[in-house]
Formats: structure tokens, sequence, C-alpha cells
């Protein structure tokens, strides 16, 4: 027969206190497991939403980034004109050539030795309907031929000069900030963009870094990347947009990834231990009830139950405080250098419901496994020696 | 001292609970120091440099390069005593699985410039002959068992195509923070393959006098500023600790997760610490009773703490210690020069202390409170 939970409830609460440290410990761990993997969750995410399965990135053969790339005006052409290409409502090729450089900019209220190094993106005049998701939140698209500029809403957050109407300075010119957009959160919202044209005499000269193209078929990417990269005119290597981003975020994903494993771990055997010794000196003390229990025909698989019960109940308190205290993390904004781009990139701690059922079976395994030992040691108690 | 017989008999009792007590201490404060040991290598990576020594770079960004004209022009600077120059490669090697970083660099002038990369001279004269030569850091040595006199094959991100190196040197960093897994290579060989562009990706100048630092880095800014590549020059420390601030709030992080870890473990250990005094009220009111002062019951269970304290602190803070000194860990080159420093041995410590306190202090003041007669009294 099994021992009625009302008993470990009762019990718990019987020594707030030291019930209460346990579930705290263990809460505190679960908040950093929580809040760590979802540091590296919100950083994936950015990456990966960045790419659009129904785009290709072109670059030059070789290049394993868009800063290292090079493609020049003849190349972009060919590629504009390729069938591959859908056309968008006006007939013209969804095709954007773009500029990609990195400048240096001070972040807000830090002090101007520290430097970080944010992308700006010349884009061509599709790429406004070709990129993922963009979409002005305040002000009017850069004009054609203006020396104007739209920055990501997360960019702007974190860069002072940033807001419409403002001047930006950078390349040795000044910028007037037209407009702000968001991207649905991915690394686009990190950058600041304006017209190719434009940038091309300040940066790097007549030279793109990349096109970026709308498929007219998207399941059809393996034929357009044959095409392209077969074209005797062409030394360029065609990426799956989607993919490509998201390799950007493996190395530091991972880093960040097996930080989250490697603390938590050890912080979750500490915390087992502690609730290890805390369920030994809960039997130790109850020595006499358990004697009792026993004696009244429980059998001690019922009591190794319920003392394992008791134990994952604590950590599960634990589990939920832990959740508490991780999820204000949620939706901040923080940002750090990607070094797969060498860019910064701003991003939000995600919590997923996942993530948080992760946390609450991680404490419960916590607490089964603090709890075995001692609920063996309870049910295996000489009942006679117990008594007296 | 004589009490230490009891203390130990007492630690003995429970050897289990005594030996999770301080072995979940042990583990926090092993996490505490390497966590914190993150943040003081970035801290001092950012601190390194030379005061003698300067870099230019080109003001539009890190990512531009200068024009290798510059280097006559900059060597007629007033107080400037030497110039060299290097370029970022960025290659892959093999399957890319270790990264490591690659420069092209002006031989004579680079070395001269960096005595803390430290090689032999043969090796030296060799690197200075050839061409095609390169010298590559001892960890590269360890971690792809590469040799004198091998040909390694590096393929090219920014400039493309296969790049072959003989490597005729193996240097060692005489400075922690110098990358000890880089590959080195001429610089003019460079400009050959790539049909002399005439870049540099940045210059490094040494200067007589470290006090005319600022004044000698605004002379050079100014003289290049309505050139097409204008130049922004500072002190090599400046130059690291931009780089150290890349990483944005990563200390912050660091540092909060350090707190929490160590606050975590303090509530667990001061818990079961607690348990354990409680179970003995017993002994305590019997100890009291044959003549033990409450001045000494209080001591005996503090040193009860501390000696779990101190033990956990020994493990935890020693093991890091060792450990990453035995693996020469690095964090896949990011974090050159990983080593627990004293400052942060002696924080840890500061921490054990107090959670000596902590976790003995509500006990032993208890056992020294402690009505006899009615401690007695609640024995079943």
């Amino acid at each position: 027969m099994r021992i009625p939970l009302i008993y470990n409830l009762r019990s718990a609460l019987q020594r707030p206190v030291s019930t209460g440290l346990t579930a705290l410990g263990i809460g505190l761990v679960v908040a950093v497991f929580i809040g760590m993997l979802a540091l590296a969750n919100g950083f994936r995410a950015a990456l990966a939403r960045t790419g659009s399965d129904r785009n290709a990135l072109i670059l030059r053969r070789g290049a394993d980034a868009e800063l290292s790339s090079g493609i020049d005006r003849a190349t972009a052409s060919i590629i504009a004109a390729s069938p591959h290409v859908a056309a968008g409502p006006d007939g013209r090729p969804l095709a954007s050539p773009e500029v990609y450089v990195l400048i240096p900019l001070t972040r807000r209220g830090e002090d101007t030795t520290a430097v970080a190094n944010v992308v700006v993106r010349g884009v061509g005049e599709a790429a406004w309907t070709v990129r993922n998701n963009i979409q002005l939140v305040e002000g009017e698209r850069p004009r054609s031929g203006r020396p104007e500029v739209c920055v990501g809403k997360k960019m702007a957050q974190r860069f002072p000069h940033t807001g419409v109407g403002e001047s930006l300075r950078f390349g040795g010119r000044d910028w007037t900030v037209v407009c702000q957009f968001t991207a649905g959160g991915s690394a686009f919202e990190s950058e600041v963009w304006g017209e190719n044209e434009q940038f091309m005499p300040v940066f790097r000269g007549e030279v793109f870094q990349a096109v970026s193209i709308r498929l007219a078929d998207p399941a059809a990417f393996e034929e357009a990347k044959r095409a392209l990269e077969g074209d005797q005119r062409l030394t360029v290597d065609v990426h799956r947009e989607s993919s490509f981003y998201a390799e950007q975020s493996e190395v530091l994903g991972r880093i960040l990834e097996i930080l989250a494993t490697v603390i938590t771990s050890i912080m979750a055997v500490g915390a087992v231990f502690g609730a290890v010794n805390t369920m030994y000196a809960s039997v130790a003390s109850r020595a006499p009830e358990i004697a009792v229990l026993l004696t009244l025909g429980f059998h001690p698989r019922s009591v190794l139950l319920s003392f394992l019960v008791e134990s994952a109940l604590i950590a599960l308190i634990g589990g939920v405080i832990g959740i508490l205290l991780a999820l204000p993390v949620n939706g901040i904004v923080t940002g750090t250098t990607n070094w797969a781009s060498f860019s910064e990139i701003a991003f939000s701690f995600r919590i997923t419901p996942g993530l948080l059922l992760a946390g609450l079976v991680f404490a419960a395994v916590m607490g089964t496994l603090g709890g075995f030992f001692p609920a063996w040691r309870a049910a295996r108690m000489p009942v006679v020696q117990a008594l007296r | 001292m004589k009490f230490l017989h009891l203390v130990l008999a007492n630690l003995g009792r429970h050897k289990r609970r005594t030996f999770l007590t301080t072995a979940s201490v042990a583990l926090a404060l092993f996490l505490f120091a390497s966590l914190r040991t993150v943040v003081t290598t970035l801290q001092a990576a950012a601190q390194f440099g030379s005061a003698r020594r300067l870099v230019s770079t080109n003001a539009t960004g890190i990512v531009f390069p200068l024009p290798l004209s510059y280097t006559n022009k900059l060597r007629a600077v007033p107080g400037v005593g030497a110039v060299s120059w290097a370029n970022w490669f960025g290659g892959k090697y093999g399957d890319n699985k270790r990264f490591f970083a690659q420069f092209a660099v002006d031989p004579e002038s680079y070395l001269d410039m960096y005595p803390e990369i430290s090689l032999p001279e043969d090796q030296k004269q060799a690197f200075f002959r050839e061409r095609s030569a390169a010298i590559i850091g001892r960890r590269l040595v360890d971690i792809f068992g590469w040799r004198l006199g091998q040909d390694v094959t590096i393929q090219g991100t920014i400039f493309p195509g296969d790049w072959t190196f003989t490597i005729r040197g193996i240097y060692t960093p005489t400075d922690a923070a110098i990358n000890d897994d880089m590959l080195l290579f001429r610089h003019d060989y460079f400009e050959e393959r790539l049909g002399r562009p005439g870049v540099a990706g940045w210059y490094v100048l040494r200067i007589d006098d470290a006090e005319q630092a600022a004044p000698i880095a605004k002379a050079i800014d100014d003289q290049f500023r309505n050139s097409n590549a204008p130049t922004k020059t500072g002190t090599e420390q400046a130059f690291n600790a931009s780089f150290a601030t890349m990483w944005g709030n990563v200390s912050l992080l660091m540092g909060t997760i350090g707190m929490a870890v160590v606050f975590a473990i303090l509530l667990v250990t001061a818990n079961a610490m607690m348990m354990s005094a409680r179970e003995r009220t017993r002994e305590v009111a019997v100890l009291k009773t044959i003549g033990y002062s409450d001045r000494i019951l209080f001591g005996l269970v503090m040193l009860e703490a501390a000696l779990i304290a101190l033990t956990g602190a020994l493990v935890g803070l020693g093991g890091a210690k060792l450990l990453y000194r035995a693996t020469n860990f690095n964090a896949g080159g990011f974090l050159p020069g990983f080593d627990v420093t004293l400052g942060t041995l002696s924080l840890g410590a500061g921490v054990a202390l107090l959670l000596m306190l902590a976790s003995g202090l509500v006990p032993a003041m208890q056992a020294a409170r402690l009505p006899v007669v009615q401690a007695l009294r609640r024995v079943e």
C-alpha cells in the first residue's frame, strides 16, 4: 500500500528552513541552467531567422563569410539574369547585390576605447523584398543617390546617434538616419543598411561582397546551385541562405552550450550532494517515525518510494523557484561579437516552454538522485532498533 | 589543539555527509575560480601591450587595409624608432575543426618589434632567408604534430587558393598574453602571390619615449587625415583592449553566474551543517554537564565548519590551479594565458571564510547558548 502524499508534504513543511534552503539551492541551479541555455538559444535563433529557405546567398568561391567575399559587377549581372532568380511584381529580378563591411562604433554608455564591429550592408532595391521579414517601424526607406541609412531596431537600442533624423558618422562621412527596421529578431536588426551604390566608393570600391537572390522555385535550390557554380564565367559558391547563417552561429552557439552544460553539471553535482545531505539528516531524525510506518505494515518498497517522492517534491519546488528566477531574463537584449563573422550581433535571451520543461525535469532528476540513497536507508531501517 | 581530536571524531561519524559537504564546497570553489579566471584572462589580454608600441589601423575600420607606402612616412615621424606591419590571413587548415590565427608579417622588423616571440637564432635566420617560410607557435606542434621542415597547406578564405608554407621555426611566447598557436608567414610572399596590391592590415610602431605616445599618435593621424586611407593610431594596449570589449558583457555574465554558484552551494552547505549540529543537541548538553564552557563549545562547532570550508577550498582552488596548468587550457585559442591568478585564489579563500562563518555561526551560537536542563529533558 502506498504511503499518502500528504505525509510527505507535512514532513517537508515540518522543517521549513531546511526544506526551503534545499529547494532554493536547487532553484538557483535550475535558474542558471535555464538562463544560460536561453542565451545560447537566443543567439542561435537570431542567426537561424536571418536566412530564408526561399533564398540563396552567392559568395566568391572559397569565401566562408560575407566579409571575406568579393563579387564584381559583371558577375552580379550574370547572376541577376539567371532564370533561377524569381521576378518581382515589376518584372525585375529579385536579386540584391550587396556591399558588406564592418565599422567600429562605440556602444551606448561605454568609453571610446570600447569598440564593436557593426555590419554596414549596402543593398540593392530588391533587398527589402528578398531578405527575410524586413519591416520598417519608423521613417521612410533611404532614397537612391542620397547619403541616407536605415538602422536595425536592436542596433538602434545599443548605439548612439541612431534615431530617425540623427546623423551617424562612419567611413569618413555623415549619414542621415531615415528609418529603423525590424527583421523578426534576426541578425539584420544589428545592422546598418544603405544603398549599395552609395557605400561602394566610400569603402572598397567597385566590388560587391555577396548577392542575395529569391529563388524562382525554392525546391530547385540544387539545380540553381549547379547552374550557377557550373557557369564558366563565374567563380562562386551558392549557399542556401538559411543554412549559411545557421552555420555562422555554430561556433559561438556551441561554446555557449558547452559552457552551460559544464557549469550547470558541476553546480548540479553540488546541489545533489546538498539534497543527499538534507535527506539523510531528515531520514536520521525521523527514524522512529519510519519504524512506526514499517510496524504498521507498510512495505519497505512503499517507504523507499515515499522518500523518493518527498525528495523529488522538494526539488520540484526548487525547479519552480528556478523558473521564476529565470523568467525575467527572457527578452533581455545582449550582444557580443560573433567571431565567425567578426561582427557585433545583438540578440535576446529566449526562454521557450521546452526549456522550462527541461528545467523542471532537471530539478526532478536532481531530487530523485539526491533522495535515492537516503530513501534506501529508510526502507531498510531495522525496526526494533529504531523504535527504541 | 587538544580538541582537534574531538572535532575530527565528530566529522568522522558521518563520513559520507562530511565527504559530500566538503566535495560540494570544493566544486563550488572550483567553478568560482574557473569563471573568475575567464574574467581575469580577458582583463589581462586587454591590458597587455608595451607602452612603447603603437598600433595604426585604418580609421574606417579594422577590416580595411592601409597602403604599404605608409612605411617610409611612418618611419620619418619624429619619435618613431621602428616600424613593422602585418596582415590577417584567415585561412582554413584541413577540416577546420581547430581554428588558429595566421598572419603575414614583415619578418625582420616584426620579430624585432616583438621580442616576446622567442625562437632559436638559426630558425630565425631560416625564416629570414626563405620566401615561403613560416614560423608556428609551440601549441600547434602539439595539436597537429607539425615538424620543422614540413610543408603545410592552408586554404585562404579572404585570399583564395591553396597557400603552402614550409615550417622553419617554432616559437615560444615569453608573455602569456601572446597566443602560442599562431602561424606567421612572410608579408613579401603574401604580396607577391596577390600581385603586389601594396597593403598592410595594420602597422606597429616602436616609439623612443613612452611618454610621447599621445602626441606621436596625433601627429600620425593628422598626417593622413585627408588621404584616401586615414589612420587611427593608439597604444598597443588600447588596440588589444578594443578586442576584449568586443565580447560585450561576457564578464558581467560570468561574474553573475559565479556569484549564483557560490550562493547556491553556500545555502546547501550551511543547511547540511546546521542539520548535523541540530542532531547533536543531546551531546552538547552532556558536554556542558561535564564542564565544557560555552566558549569552548562555540569554538568546537566553528572549528568543524572551518575544517570543512578550508579543506573544500584547498581542493577546489588548488584543483583549478593545477588542472588548468597541467592541461595548458586556452579555450581553443580564445583565452591565451588562462591561469588562475593569486587574486582569484585569495578571493576564493575569502569566499570559503565567508562560508565558514555563514554555516558555522548559527549552530555554534546555538550550542553555546543551549540550556542544559532543557536539552537533556528533550532526550527521548
